[in-house]
C-alpha cells in the first residue's frame, strides 16, 4: 500500500469505530434529533472530508456530474431526511470502494511492471582493464560491459569473452536456459545464470530490447479496444441520465401525489431519488475494461507474447482467416536430409558419406544438412565449387561431383532416376552416377499442433504464403493440414494475396498473418493482426507487427486467442453484470423496495466485484 | 507533432475518459488518448501551438481531478 492508500485505509477505520460507538450510544441513550445529527456527523466528516472537499472544488468548476460531488449530494439528501446512519454508512463505503480500487490498479499496474525489473539497475563498465558500476543510460555503443553470475544482462550486445547459460525466461516465458559463448548475440534482459561474460554493446538503452518491450507493453493502454470504447461513451450518458432520473423522482411523485404539504411524502421520495444518486457512478463500469485488457496484456506478455495494444486483444478472438509465411514461421528454414536414393549395388551410408565428404567444406545450405546427417566424412584433397551448381571434388584419388541436376548434365553423367522433390543434391563418382539425397525444410515440432489448437479456435480458413516453389509448399501444407497454398510468391503479391483473403472475411470477422517478422513487414501491417514470430530482437518485427511472439513457436498464436476469448469474456461479464445490478437497482429503489443499503452495494459491491474479476485476466492458465 | 506525457495521480477510470474529452476539444489537437493503467497521455497537436496546447491540455486535466498531474 502507498502512503496515500494507508491514510485512506486509517480514516475508514477511525470512522467504522466512531460510527459504531455513535450507533450504540444513539441506540441506548435517549437524546432529541438534533443532538443525534451532530453525533452522526462526527464519523461522516471523519471518513468524507476530502470528499466533500473534492465535491466542493468540482462544483466551483461546474462539474456537476463529478462522482464526489454526487455522493456528497446524496449523503447530503439523507441526512437531510434524517437517515443519518445511512449516510454515514454511504460515504464510509464509498471510500472503501475507491480505496479497494486504487489498490487492485495498483497491483495490477505493478504486475506489469514486473517485467520493469527486467532492467537492471547498474552496468559494470570495463576500461582500461578496471570496472566501473555505471547507469545503463550512460554506456555507448561500441564499450564493454562485464556480466556477472547472477546478473541480467543491462545492454544488448556481442559476447566477446566468456560462456555461460542464459535464462531467458522474463523475455520469452521460455524455461530451457541459452548457452552463449564469443561472438554470440546477447538480449538486454536475460540472466546470466553462470560464468563471466565479457559484452561489446550494439545499442544505445534506449534502443535496447528490453527498453523497447518495457515501452510497447505499458503503452498497449494507449491503443483502446472497442468495448471500452464504448463503456466510455456509455458512462457519459449514463450518469445525467440516472441525475436527472433522480430529480425527477424526487419532485415529480409528491407534487401529484395530492399531499404535497406532508412532509412524509417528500422525505420518502426524496431518500428514494438519493439512492438513484449513489448508483449514478459508472465507475465499476469504466474501471473494469481497461483494467481487464491490462491484465491480459500483462498475463500475455509474462508467457512471452507481447500484444500491442487493447484493441488488437480483442481482435484476435475475432480471426477467422489466419495466413502463414512458410519459411521461418512454419519452418524452421534450415534444410535435412527426408531421403537417400542410391543406385543398385550402393549402400545408403556410402552415398551419403560420399556425398558429405565432397561437400564438408561448403556453406551451402543443402551442402550443410548433407554434412550433419552423415555420421563421418572424409577430408577431400581438392574442391572445386561452381555457385548454383554444386561442388567438385577428389577424395581418395576419386572425382566426386555433387550438386544439382544441372551439374551432371555438365559433366555428361546421365541421370537415372526420376526426381521431382523440391531440393535434392545429386552425385557422381568417377563420372558414374550414384543416386540422389533429398532434402527438406524440417516443419517446426509445433506446427501441425498449432494448426489444430487454431481450428479450435475457431479459426476456418488457414492459407500459408510462400516464395518457395509449388511443390515444396504444397509437402509442408499437406502434413500440416492447410487449407490454401500461395507459392511462388514475390514480396508484392503476399501483400495482394493478404489484402484479398482479408476482404473476403465476413463483417465481424478479421484475418491475421503470422510471419517471420524480417521480410514481412507490409503484409504484417496490411492485416488486421499482424503477428510476428521469432522475432527475438529484430527491430523491424517490434514496429510493424500487432503481436509479436518472442519464442518463435506457432502453439503461441492459439495461446494468445486464449487470452483474448478469456479477456473478452470477462469484460462481457463486466459489462453485463454492472449493469444489470445498476439497473435493477435503480428500478428497486424507485418503486421504494431497495434503500441505501443495497444502493450502495450497486454501487461500491458491483464494483469491487467487477475490479476482482477483472483482476482474473491476468492469471490462470491459457 | 506526437508526444506522450506521463501523468501522476490519475486515480479513475472515467475521469481519464473526461480528461480526453475536454482535451480533444482543444483547438489544434488531432488526437489524444489517455491510458488510464499506464497513466499515460499520448496527443498529436499542432506543432506551432503545442506548449500553449500543452498548458491547456494540463489544465483540462486540473479542472476533471485537481490531485492528477500532467509532467510536462
Amino acid at each position: 500500500m502507498t502512503k496515500k492508500q494507508k491514510k485512506t485505509l486509517l480514516r475508514i477505520l477511525i470512522a467504522a469505530l466512531l460510527l459504531a460507538a455513535v450507533a450504540v450510544t444513539v441506540h441506548f441513550v435517549p437524546m432529541p434529533q438534533w443532538a443525534k445529527l451532530l453525533l452522526f456527523v462526527l464519523p461522516y466528516l471523519a471518513v468524507g472530508h476530502p470528499v466533500l472537499y473534492d465535491a466542493a472544488h468540482n462544483i466551483v468548476r461546474g462539474n456537476v456530474f463529478d462522482e464526489k460531488f454526487l455522493m456528497t449530494l446524496a449523503t447530503m439528501g439523507a441526512f437531510f431526511v434524517g437517515e443519518y446512519p445511512e449516510a454515514t454508512f454511504v460515504m464510509l463505503f464509498f471510500e472503501v470502494g475507491e480505496l479497494f480500487e486504487s489498490i487492485a490498479v495498483g497491483k495490477s499496474r505493478r504486475s506489469v511492471a514486473a517485467l520493469t525489473e527486467l532492467c537492471a539497475d547498474t552496468a559494470r563498465l570495463v576500461e582500461n582493464g578496471q570496472t566501473r558500476e555505471v547507469s545503463p543510460e550512460e554506456v555507448a555503443v561500441g564499450m564493454h560491459i562485464l556480466v556477472q553470475p547472477g546478473e541480467r544482462i543491462p545492454l544488448d550486445g556481442i559476447v566477446t569473452e566468456g560462456t555461460a547459460s542464459l535464462d531467458t525466461a522474463a523475455l520469452t516465458g521460455e524455461s530451457l536456459p541459452r548457452s552463449v559463448s564469443p561472438d554470440d548475440a546477447v538480449l538486454s534482459g536475460c540472466i546470466c545464470t553462470d560464468g563471466v561474460l565479457t559484452v561489446r554493446v550494439t545499442k544505445p538503452y534506449e534502443e535496447s530490447t528490453v527498453a523497447r518491450i518495457l515501452e510497447l507493453v505499458e503503452n498497449a493502454g494507449i491503443h483502446k479496444a472497442k468495448s471500452e470504447k464504448f463503456i466510455t461513451r456509455f458512462a457519459k450518458y449514463y450518469t445525467p441520465c440516472v441525475v436527472a432520473g433522480a430529480l425527477l423522482l424526487g419532485i415529480v411523485p409528491p407534487l401529484f401525489s395530492g399531499s404535497t404539504g406532508d412532509w412524509s411524502v417528500w422525505s420518502e421520495w426524496i431518500s428514494r431519488a438519493m439512492v438513484f444518486l449513489v448508483i449514478s457512478c459508472p465507475c465499476a463500469l469504466v474501471i473494469s475494461v481497461p483494467l481487464s485488457f491490462f491484465g491480459g496484456i500483462g498475463g500475455a506478455s509474462a508467457k512471452g507474447i507481447l500484444v500491442k495494444g487493447s484493441d488488437h486483444l480483442e481482435h484476435l478472438s475475432m480471426c477467422s482467416t489466419v495466413v502463414f509465411d512458410k519459411t521461418g514461421t512454419l519452418t524452421n528454414g534450415t534444410f535435412s536430409v527426408k531421403d537417400i536414393r542410391p543406385c543398385d549395388g550402393i549402400t545408403q551410408e556410402t552415398l551419403l558419406r560420399t556425398a558429405a565428404s565432397a561437400e564438408s567444406r561448403s556453406n551451402h545450405p543443402l551442402a550443410k544438412a548433407v554434412c550433419a546427417a552423415a555420421a563421418t566424412y572424409e577430408t577431400p584433397e581438392t574442391v572445386h565449387e561452381q555457385a548454383g551448381l554444386g561442388v567438385t571434388a577428389t577424395i581418395g584419388g576419386k572425382t566426386v561431383a555433387v550438386g544439382s541436376r544441372r551439374l551432371m548434365e555438365q559433366n555428361a553423367i546421365s541421370v537415372t532416376e526420376e526426381n521431382d522433390a523440391a531440393a535434392a543434391v545429386y552425385v557422381a563418382q568417377d563420372g558414374k552416377y550414384m543416386g540422389s539425397i533429398v532434402l527438406s525444410d524440417t516443419v517446426k515440432p509445433d506446427a501441425a499442433q498449432a494448426i489444430a489448437a487454431l481450428r479450435k479456435h475457431g479459426v476456418r480458413r488457414i492459407c500459408m504464403l510462400t516464395g518457395d516453389r509449388e511443390q515444396a509448399a504444397a509437402e509442408v501444407a499437406a502434413e500440416l493440414g492447410i487449407d490454401e497454398v500461395y507459392a511462388s510468391l514475390l514480396p508484392e503479391d503476399k501483400v495482394r494475396i493478404a489484402c484479398k483473403l482479408r476482404d473476403e472475411c465476413k463483417k465481424g470477422e478479421k484475418l491475421a498473418f503470422v510471419g517471420d517478422g524480417i521480410n514481412d513487414a507490409p503484409v504484417l501491417t496490411c492485416a488486421d493482426v499482424g503477428i510476428a514470430m521469432g522475432a527475438f530482437g529484430s527491430d523491424a518485427a517490434i514496429e510493424a507487427a500487432d503481436v509479436v511472439l518472442m519464442n518463435d513457436r506457432p502453439t503461441d498464436i492459439a495461446a494468445a486467442m486464449a487470452v483474448s476469448v478469456k479477456t473478452k469474456r470477462i469484460v462481457k461479464q463486466n459489462i453485463v453484470f454492472a449493469l444489470g445490478v445498476k439497473f435493477a437497482v435503480l428500478l428497486l429503489s424507485a418503486v421504494g423496495i431497495a434503500g441505501m443499503g443495497i444502493g450502495i452495494f450497486a454501487d461500491v459491491g458491483v464494483c469491487v466485484l467487477a475490479v476482482c474479476n477483472a483482476m482474473r485476466t491476468q492469471y490462470g492458465r491459457f | 507533432m506526437r508526444k506522450q506525457f506521463k501523468m501522476e495521480d490519475l486515480d479513475c477510470a472515467n475521469c481519464a475518459a473526461k480528461m480526453e474529452e475536454a482535451i480533444r476539444k482543444i483547438d489544434g489537437v488531432s488526437y489524444v488518448s489517455i491510458s488510464f493503467m499506464a497513466q499515460k497521455m499520448v496527443i498529436e497537436a499542432d506543432d506551432a501551438r503545442f506548449d500553449d496546447i500543452m498548458k491547456q491540455a494540463a489544465k483540462a486535466v486540473k479542472k476533471v481531478d485537481r490531485n492528477c498531474e500532467v509532467l510536462l
